[in-house]
């Protein structure tokens, strides 16, 4: 009698690890997958934002703003810094209040959230 | 177990009735029993030696198996490590002093052709004949229908090309990932960089590896995986650079020259702030190195590095410098200057006669060459070689582009008398604007050696000491008045108290046999504020003529010097260079009583 309740609680026991085993096995494997997942993105996030630096060096290039300068000239009427424009302290009036903040931002490093 | 009894009772009676010994018996049934025993032994020692060969069997099938795998699998990144944050590209970017990339990487594709998988051949080459015109369509059929298996179309082209590639729906047609160099600001700064082009190809990736400048030099330093994340930072600064090309590229057209050359540099540290050879070339696409003609007339010369020229009288103030060093001569001490100066069978004459005598102060600010040439003569040859040797003349510039390494200065081959009144005014000796700018960097920093730099470092050790302080001081008044009072009027800047040393010479033959008549290199050597020098300015200007006037004009105080001012307009500002008012002359306050 005590002999076949010890069989059984063993079968019970070996059944419980087996489970426990295999779920913790599965766990593993999705947490692998997930990191691989967010590994992958962060490449792909990466890659982007080197593609955005290099397109801001381009469009930032000084010969590309000395064409817009040029062509804005009436409305903005830029020119090279010269050594009279260095001021004293006192010249500068009181500073106006802050812009508003940017409340809609676009961020342009996820694909996933650009409009 | 039943074991057989050894002398079994019906036997020995029956043997002993028929009168046999009955220890026959016994014997005969231990060797039985003997011989069981071994053959059981040996049947279990058999089954041992089985069971370890299968099983080592199995280990080593095992080993053999596994190392099979791993030999023929892809190789997989590791999924569970954490992230290899610091591979992001094959090779670092190239950064100015602040921050603003000079050189990246972009991720494109390359194409490539199996004609074995093609379905129309000839589909495919008019198409892909019109989306790039350059390539030729008897060509292309040829390719593809010929027995090659592989071909190479594009090494580099742009999503656009690729999606209408693409559209051909050539199978044949592939396309493989590529990392290509990009200089997003063109033909900026284009000689420091040198530009980048393929190493080994294969279908899924290249080698990038640089082909001249910057690139070249640091090509193990920016391909090391290690540092990949780590931009190289230049000393060099982005809207200073653009400025000085900008005014460079003007001057150079309103003086009529062929070439002009400009260098920036701090005089404390030797790092270049900016510097521009023209004409130039874009690194993104550059052109291929000249196989005839002067190599100095192709865009891909570096003036300002390999450019060795006799730069004529800016070399003055170094004999001048060196005699005040030594002791032989102050400031005040009068020179004879009687033009034209005899010395054997040679002469030695001024541009126009400037009396009896000058003051040593004069003979700069006039720029005499006989008044520098006696003093030369008081120096001597070997004490004038040293001093030049301190100044980094002896040897090829240490700047850190491949370019460098070829400009050694050309050296008179026996360093006579003659050599040495020749090499005090500039004549007889080549370098390159490149050791023209650590030289004068070296007396405007107040005397200390300085190594040219392309590298933006904080901590650097200053270097040995050349000249004294009060040398360096009486130097730079000298300069000042040079631009105040002498052949550089011209380079007066309202704020910056400019100082500097003019240079006109005439350009040797090609073929050797004297000089050009009409043919000069005019140079222009800057420090500003002079009271406190902070930057070292050099124009170099290529065959310049001015032409404003009834007569042309050649000198470099008609040509470089207003350049070298309109630059130093410019960038001194952008440099947050504050425009001050030039200390007075304490010499001139005097207590005086009556």
């Amino acid at each position: 009698m005590m002999r076949s309740l010890l069989y059984v609680l063993t079968a019970l026991a070996v059944i419980g690890l087996a489970f426990w085993a295999y779920r913790e096995n599965y766990r593993t494997q999705e947490a692998q997958a997930e990191a691989q997942h967010l590994q992958n993105a962060i490449g792909d996030a990466r890659a982007r934002l080197r593609v955005l630096n290099a397109e801001w060096a381009y469009l930032n290039r000084p010969d590309r703003l000395m064409d817009l300068v040029e062509l804005n000239y009436d409305k903005l009427g830029l020119l090279p810094l010269q050594p009279y424009q260095f001021g004293r302290i006192d010249q500068v009036a009181f500073p106006a209040p802050p812009e508003l903040p940017i409340t809609n931002p676009v961020d342009v490093s996820n694909p996933e959230q650009q409009p | 177990m039943i074991r057989t009894p050894l002398r079994p009772l019906a036997r020995i009676l029956e043997a002993r009735s028929r009168g046999e010994n009955p220890d026959a018996i016994e014997r005969e049934n231990i060797r039985l029993r003997h011989e069981e025993m071994r053959d059981r032994a040996r049947r279990r020692a058999e089954g041992r030696l089985l069971v370890l060969a299968v099983f080592f069997f199995c280990a080593f099938s095992l080993v053999g198996g596994r190392m099979a795998v791993l030999a023929q699998s892809e190789p997989g990144e590791p999924r569970t490590s954490v992230a290899g944050a610091s591979i992001l590209a094959q090779r670092a970017d190239i950064v100015d002093r602040q921050g603003r990339i000079l050189a990246t990487n972009f991720d494109t594709h390359s194409l490539y052709a199996q004609p074995e998988d093609m379905i129309d051949p000839e589909h495919a080459a008019d198409k892909l004949v019109e989306i790039f015109p350059d390539l030729d369509r008897a060509r292309l059929i040829r390719d593809f229908t010929g027995t090659r298996k592989f071909l190479w179309i594009k090494k580099k082209i742009s999503p656009e090309q690729q999606q209408a590639v693409h559209d051909i729906g050539e199978p044949g047609l592939l396309f493989g990932p590529r990392e290509m160099r990009l200089y997003p600001n063109g033909s900026l700064a284009a000689h420091v960089l040198g530009g980048a082009s393929f190493g080994r190809e294969g279908v899924h990736a290249a080698e990038v590896v640089g082909v001249a400048g910057i690139e070249k030099f640091f090509d193990e330093r920016l391909r090391d995986p290690a540092r990949a994340h780590q931009p190289l930072t230049l000393s060099l600064d982005l809207s200073v650079q653009a400025a000085m090309e900008r005014v460079l590229h003007g001057g150079m057209k309103i003086m009529n020259a062929k070439g002009a050359a400009g260098i920036l540099m701090e005089v404390d540290t030797g790092e270049v702030v900016a510097v521009a050879s023209l004409p130039d070339f874009d690194p993104n696409d550059r052109p291929a190195a000249p196989t005839e003609g002067n190599p100095d007339d192709s865009p891909l010369f570096n003036r300002a590095v390999q450019g060795v020229y006799e730069l004529g009288s800016v070399f003055k103030v170094f004999s001048v410098a060196q005699a005040l060093e030594l002791g032989l001569v102050n400031p005040d001490t009068m020179v004879n200057t009687q033009s034209p100066m005899q010395w054997g069978k040679f002469r030695i004459r001024d541009f126009r006669n400037y009396g009896p005598e000058l003051s040593v102060t004069k003979v700069i600010v006039k720029s005499s060459n006989v008044g520098t040439a006696r003093i030369a003569v008081d120096i001597g040859a070997a004490r004038q070689r040293d001093f030049l040797d301190q100044l980094g003349f002896m040897q090829a510039s240490p700047l850190e582009i491949t370019e460098a390494s070829g400009s050694a200065p050309l050296l008179p081959k026996n360093w006579s008398e003659l050599s040495t009144m020749t090499i005090s005014y500039g004549h007889g000796l080549s370098t390159s604007p490149m050791h023209l700018a650590a030289a004068y960097a070296t007396i405007a920093n107040g005397g200390r050696q300085v190594t040219p730099t392309l590298l933006h470092d904080a901590s650097r050790t200053p270097g040995a000491r050349v000249i004294s302080e009060t040398t360096a001081d009486a130097m730079r008044h000298m300069m000042r008045k040079v631009v105040s009072e002498g052949t550089a009027s011209f380079g007066e800047v309202p704020g910056y108290a400019v100082g500097g040393k003019t240079g006109t010479a005439d350009k040797p033959k090609a073929r050797g046999g004297g000089y050009y008549d009409d043919k000069v290199i005019a140079t222009f050597a800057s420090i500003f504020p002079a009271h406190d020098p902070k930057y070292v300015l050099i124009v170099t200007l290529d065959e310049p003529v001015e032409t404003s006037g009834d007569e042309p004009r050649r000198t470099a105080g008609w040509t470089a010097v207003p350049v070298a001012a309109e630059i130093i307009r410019r960038v001194a500002p952008l440099m947050g260079l504050r425009p001050e008012i030039e200390p007075a002359d304490l010499a001139a306050i005097r207590r005086t009583s009556n």
